[in-house]
């Protein structure tokens, strides 16, 4: 039979994150470019500081209509016609924005390369936004919110962000905007907020694959020509918690046959000092299937199919969150053992093992997240995003490799919360409003789904 | 097409295949730029296999393979491939179970001697306790995933509306609650003999190792374990091209919008016109400038979003599936004639060349794309040798593709898109439900 003497590992063999090469162009615009050549790709990725964080108030859902907004005409062409242009080419543009920038973007065959991306920096740089199209993206917002409301997940996250951050706060309502919000966006909202914020000093266009830093100069040279130069105001962001002491909110949804758990508090944000010790704490916490909220409530409970903790990384104080999903008769045994657990990493060391695991886990599995142009070109979206150093991804494994078990213990006591934590369960209030009247889990509030 | 030259035409991945004595298939295709390797099983069983009575066993069973084995601790599967740095997972479809790590390349051995183990020596480490936890997480599962995820019940739905009873396609993968709780250990220990057996399952690896290595591993890890007896056929699976009337059926949900699948008999996924299909459904489909986003989302604004896809079912019949989310101010009839009227225009005046360009110049993208990843690569080579016993196929998809003409498309429009071949599954939000008085016995409200 099969024999029992279990494998040692080989050595290892060297990796490196692949070189790249940054470069400001006359124009202001900033060019990163990664040769990669094992197939003949490459993925544009263009980052404008332009995110729901630089929103005016009363216009929340701008970011996201403006950048949505870019594909649908140039004055050459409608957005019909640019659709068309691109999936011949044999790619299509994705644009979106999130919390801290939009992100326009693509993978093609590298012969389609020079055609795609002078498509690309028209409609970065010379879009008409027509009314019509305009009105259109916003219909399709408000029916993407009314889906929300017969959506457990998504309706969970957005209730939590909402309890969670003081109403002044940005993070405290939909990246994207609310029906209110988004009912009065206009298209010459749209026009502004573009030309306030699209500006050659607030771009970086990232390029990987099949390339040269000379051919990716004279491309993007080309492709942006005509485009004003200087960079945007920002509105100041407060990440200021809304109440403080615990609570749980319940989100009625009748019936419910589970539970949507979201437990947290205001995190950190990304350039944080203490980033390294925090993400392996949370590796052990819930960053992992071995972690322990995972391992408690799955495999020793059955209570779910899954459960995890992150930090929400953005430029300020993104969410920790604990998220999982319980059948409802549950969600009051699920609550206590997650605070069991919150309260666990941050009284005791954790074990060599799992420093180990957690450790190993993050530092091995560091080049298989590069496999790809697309992800090498997020990754290096993330040191333009967060302002990182040239080198922290050559850097990455031996600072996540220097954490130790006290480091860890550190940054539980420094940066989980127990007293502030906040609970927002999406659920039939009926069955499980009873035992939730527990004073240990904090103020009890019911709400109307 | 004239589309594209250079590199894409030569590009191909190498290949090696061999069997070992027990019938285990094995496919290497080594690529050294960077310092990983991914390693994939395929067992040909799926939910197809189950027996009566037995719904989502095979899924169930995918969960009892992370539980340990002869040398292997609970979950220790997990921890050991994720301390190496690797990740890993299964899944579970209709006519094939998979499993799966991208571990470092000097991880190899241990990838393939946990997946050894499992499959020589898995009952060992069996018992009532794993199976009733296993049972409790598949059931939040099915919670999390169909019954409180609007539209979650449509495979299901769609299966048993568009598969003849007894047909091996026609139940849920999922499985029902009531077979969940009648699974026992008899049943693990019966569907392990037959059906996870060398002689009816493929090994992957594709990425960073050392050919020679990999043989003599393989050899040493899987050459002791023991042929199958052998598994029972599937009841008859092949379906005349057309369901030969119109079916419909509509469900009342817990969703906000309305929401169609319009389900079509298709060529099954490998023979020559399952390309002209996946093309079909590529104009119809696939990203913004296809047919039914520019019509339906863009011009006449009666719909959220819309797209079309094949399920790529190597036996009986493929399902080509038109979907189309209503916007807030759309009828339900509205709907479903506005989605009649496209696919009836296809019917009657076919497709044109560019369109047909556009959908292969999309596809060609996603495939060499799709090779960049040594997990990708090695599910692909799995997937062709456990249907087709033929790997090098993953070579083949590009000429295969480009051999399709607008005139193969509307041969194949012609013969599968008439009144004869539409299955609808219509999902209508449900009637607002009455205001609970919970809110008043609340402590207090938001």
């Amino acid at each position: 039979m099969v024999t029992s003497l279990r494998p040692k590992s080989g050595p290892a063999r060297q990796y490196h994150f692949p070189d790249f090469h940054d470069e400001v162009l006359p124009s202001g615009i900033r060019l990163v470019t990664a040769p990669v050549k094992k197939l003949p790709l490459a993925t544009v990725l263009v980052v404008v500081d332009a995110g729901s964080v630089s929103e005016p108030r009363g216009k929340e859902g701008i970011a996201s209509l403006a950048a949505a907004g870019l594909l649908e005409g140039t004055n050459r062409f409608d957005g019909a016609e640019l659709a068309e242009k691109f999936e011949q080419l044999g790619t299509s543009l994705e644009s979106g924005a999130d919390w801290d920038s939009a992100v326009i973007k693509f993978t093609t065959l590298s012969d389609q390369l020079d055609e795609a991306t002078r498509l690309l920096g028209e409609v970065i740089t010379s879009p008409v936004f027509p009314e019509r199209e305009v009105e259109r993206l916003k219909a399709e917002r408000l029916a993407e919110i009314l889906q929300l409301e017969t959506e457990p997940r998504g309706l969970a996250d957005e209730k939590f962000s909402e309890f969670l951050y003081s109403p002044e706060s940005r993070y405290s309502r939909p990246d994207e905007g609310s029906t209110e919000s988004v009912n009065a966006l206009s298209r010459e909202d749209v026009e502004q907020f573009y030309g306030s914020n699209y500006r050659a000093g607030t771009t970086t266009v990232i390029i990987v694959g099949d390339v040269t830093p000379e051919r990716t100069r004279a491309l993007i040279t080309d492709a942006f020509r005509n485009w004003p130069s200087g960079s945007a105001q920002k509105p100041q962001l407060t990440t200021a918690p809304r109440t403080k002491g615990r609570h749980v909110h319940i989100v009625h949804k009748p019936e419910a046959p589970q539970s949507e758990l979201r437990v947290g508090h205001v995190g950190l944000p990304r350039r944080h000092p203490d980033f390294f010790p925090t993400m392996v704490m949370n590796a052990v916490l819930g960053g992992l299937f071995g972690s322990r909220i995972n391992l408690n409530l799955r495999e020793v409970h059955g209570y779910t199919y899954g459960a995890s903790s992150y930090y929400d990384w953005r430029r300020g104080a993104g969410p920790f969150v604990v998220s999982t999903a319980v059948e409802s008769e549950v969600t009051s045994p699920a609550l206590t053992e997650i605070l069991l657990e919150i309260d666990r990493i941050r009284s005791d060391k954790i074990s060599d093992e799992e420093l180990t695991l957690a450790r190993d886990y993050l530092e091995g599995v560091f080049p298989i997240r590069y496999e790809t142009t697309a992800a090498i070109a997020s990754a290096l979206a993330t040191l333009v995003i967060h302002d990182l150093p040239p080198d922290y991804y050559d850097t990455y494994r031996k600072n996540i490799n220097n954490v130790s078990a006290d480091a860890v213990l550190e940054a539980a006591i420094a940066h989980l919360h127990p007293s502030e934590l906040q609970t927002v369960i999406v659920g039939d209030a009926k069955t499980i409003q009873g035992a939730l009247a527990d004073s240990k889990f904090g103020e009890l509030l019911v709400h109307n789904g | 097409m004239g589309l594209h030259g250079g590199q894409f035409t030569t590009m191909r991945i190498p290949i090696e295949t061999f069997h070992l004595e027990n019938g285990l298939f094995v496919t290497l295709s080594e690529d050294h730029t960077a310092p990983i390797v991914a390693v994939n099983l395929w067992y040909h069983v799926g939910s197809a296999n189950e027996k009566l009575g037995r719904t989502g066993f095979a899924h169930l069973f995918e969960h009892m393979l992370f539980q340990g084995s002869a040398h292997v601790g609970s979950n220790e599967h997990f921890e050991l491939i994720q301390r190496a740095g690797g990740t890993l997972n299964g899944s579970t479809w209709l006519e094939r179970t998979n499993y799966f790590e991208t571990v470092p390349s000097n991880e190899l051995a241990l990838a393939l001697w946990l997946e050894a183990d499992r499959m020589g020596e898995l009952l060992p480490a069996m018992t009532q306790e794993k199976l009733d936890t296993q049972r409790d997480v598949v059931k939040n599962e099915r919670r999390w995933a169909v019954d409180n995820q609007p539209y979650g019940t449509m495979l299901e739905k769609m299966q048993e509306l568009v598969f003849p009873p007894s047909h091996p396609f026609q139940h849920s993968l999922i499985g029902s609650m009531d077979d969940l709780t009648a699974a026992s250990l008899d049943d693990v220990a019966q569907f392990f003999s037959t059906y996870y057996t060398p002689d009816n399952a493929v090994l992957s690896i594709a990425g960073d190792f050392d050919p020679a290595d990999a043989r003599r591993l393989i050899s040493e890890y899987y050459g002791p374990i023991p042929r199958g007896k052998g598994k029972p056929p599937l009841a008859p699976m092949n379906l005349p091209p057309v369901f030969g009337k119109r079916l419909r059926e509509v469900v009342h949900d817990d969703v906000s919008l309305p929401r169609l699948f319009t389900v079509f008999r298709s060529p099954v996924f490998g023979s020559e016109n399952y390309y002209a299909a996946s093309v079909t459904s590529a104009i119809l489909g696939l990203r913004k400038g296809s047919r039914l986003h520019r019509s339906l989302v863009r011009e006449r604004q009666i719909a959220a979003d819309a797209s079309a896809f094949t399920f790529d079912l190597a036996k009986g019949t493929d399902l080509l599936v038109i979907d189309v989310t209503a916007r807030p101010e759309t009828g339900v009839s509205q709907l479903e004639e506005e989605v009649e009227r496209e696919i009836d225009l296809l019917y009657r005046a076919g497709v044109t060349e560019s369109e047909v360009g556009r959908a292969l110049a999309l596809i060609e993208t996603d495939l060499v794309a799709s090779l960049q990843s040594a997990g990708e690569r090695a599910d692909r080579l799995s997937m062709f040798a456990t249907y087709f016993a033929r790997p090098e196929l993953i070579n083949e998809q590009v000429d295969r593709y480009r051999a399709v003409t607008a005139k193969r498309v509307n041969d194949l429009v012609s013969e599968r898109f008439g009144q004869d071949n539409r299955a609808s599954l219509l999902y209508v939000p449900k009637e607002g439900v009455e205001s609970d008085n919970v809110l008043a016995a609340a402590a207090s409200t938001g």
